[in-house]
């Protein structure tokens, strides 16, 4: 004989159970469902210089430029590509972009970081 | 007697660059004229502006303390120019340097040394005050706080013979621009003046993009520029470029000062930004010294000063609140 207690568990149990469900394929889908993110491209900044020295980024495709510093606090600077950040060493910096503009950008070290500083610079190449 | 006191013989500031920087003459004929001695002394009297005839000399980025390539004169340069101006026939009335006074240095005690052997050297200038505006390798690794131990606040403003004088500071924030705080207080300090008062600006970095990848701007100059819009005469000194440059825009006209120490190229004509290679043979022909010399005395004399001719930005009825009154009363009269 089922008891209206029996009954109760078994209900608990069935949502329960489509919850842990749900739990674990609604990411899945939300995963299957979304674009893929930007490229990312890494660039380590150090007293005076950015490695690499050249990248090359497509003319309309969005990049994320994950920027660190293995030193002091360094700028990353590139008008004409709108990119204008701060790299406090300890704390990746993302910006991300969508070059609309081919050719070769020189893009800078804008905070003063040494003596070396008004030589720390780097390419971005947009093809 | 009003029509001969227009913009050019009453207020005209006529300009010379002897290399060492630029020199300017400020009402030159008020001194010579006995009619413009007289409105000097009308001036004066009615309104407190003592004005006659001045001359100022800029000085930029003399990176002392720099040992290495491409420079091997260390403050030769720096000392140079100071004999100059010592031993120039009609004595200026103060100096102004705009930025890169000293190169930077980590180790400890070495930069404030180097601030001092600056003020050794210009002590030896025989003129009345020497005003400094900071570059970044004086301030952009402390925020400023060297240079305001030992030359004061990095910016400020003063007033000189009817002429407003603004030093800018756009370098102690490390990156190439003046900031907020900064803006604010200009505009309060400009709030002063009628919008034909003569302002002269000086500061280290150029003020418009000049060439932002070789870091020749600043990133709010737009929003200095801005709060000079309104005034009519608006003249812009500056260094860090290390080599002589004129810009107009907007009825400003900016000047760069060449260095004391070596010599940067014409951006148009390479992608590099390196200095231009020292000449044993000619050692301050790229460093802003030049070589000039009176008609029929060429090679005769070494490196006496030329003239080039430079005015500061002044306009039709220009002046300061007393010669406006003054002009005003006389076209009346």
């Amino acid at each position: 004989m089922r008891t209206g207690q029996d009954c109760g568990r078994k209900v608990l149990l069935a949502i329960a159970l489509t919850a842990a469900g749900l739990t674990f394929a609604s990411p899945f889908h939300a995963r299957a469902e979304e674009a893929p993110g930007p490229r990312v491209v890494a660039i380590t900044a150090r007293r005076f210089e950015f490695v690499p020295k050249e990248i090359t980024l497509k003319q309309g495709e969005a990049v994320t430029l994950r920027l660190t510093s293995e030193d002091v606090t360094h700028g990353f600077f590139m008008k004409a590509l709108g990119i204008d950040a701060v790299i406090e060493p300890g704390q990746p910096t993302d910006v991300t972009i969508t070059p609309q503009t081919t050719g070769s950008f020189t893009t800078i070290c804008d905070h003063f970081c040494g003596e070396g500083h008004g030589n720390m610079h780097m390419t971005i190449v947009v093809q | 007697m009003a029509n001969r006191v227009d913009r050019r013989s009453f207020l005209k500031i006529a300009g010379t660059s002897l290399g060492i920087g630029a020199l300017y003459s400020v009402a030159p004929l008020l001194g010579a004229d006995g009619e413009g001695s007289e409105i000097a002394r009308m001036l004066w009297k009615k309104h407190g502006e003592r004005l006659k005839p001045f001359s100022f000399v800029q000085l930029s980025d003399t990176h002392v303390g720099f040992n290495g390539p491409p420079d091997p004169l260390g403050t030769q340069a720096y000392e140079r120019a100071v004999d100059m101006i010592n031993g120039l026939r009609h004595r200026p009335d103060f100096v102004l340097v705009t930025g890169d006074l000293t190169h930077d240095s980590e180790k400890p005690g070495e930069h404030a040394d180097r601030m001092k052997r600056f003020q050794e050297i210009s002590s030896r200038l025989r003129v009345d005050a020497v005003r400094c505006v900071p570059g970044e390798h004086d301030a952009g690794l402390d925020g400023g706080a060297l240079f305001r131990d030992v030359f004061g606040p990095t910016f400020y403003s003063f007033d000189h013979r009817g002429v407003h004088f603004i030093g800018l500071d756009n370098v102690s924030r490390a990156k190439p621009e003046v900031g907020p705080e900064q803006l604010a207080w200009l505009k309060k300090d400009l709030a002063r003046f009628p919008t034909t008062a003569p302002i002269v600006v000086f500061t280290h970095r150029p003020l418009f993009d000049l060439k932002p990848e070789w870091e020749w701007f600043t990133s709010d100059g737009d929003e200095v520029m801005n709060a000079l819009a309104s005034y009519e005469n608006v003249t812009v000194l500056y260094g860090h470029i290390h080599r002589q440059h004129e810009h107009a825009a907007g009825g400003v006209r900016h000047y760069a000062a060449r260095s004391l120490i070596w010599a940067f190229p014409d951006p148009a004509t390479t992608a590099d930004k390196k200095p231009l290679p020292f000449d044993k043979e000619e050692p301050f022909k790229n460093l802003g010294l030049r070589l000039v010399q009176e008609p029929g005395t060429r090679g005769a004399v070494p490196d006496p000063p030329t003239i080039d001719d430079v005015e500061l930005t002044m306009r039709e009825y220009s002046g300061t609140v007393g010669i406006n009154q003054f002009l005003k009363e006389g076209a009346a009269r």
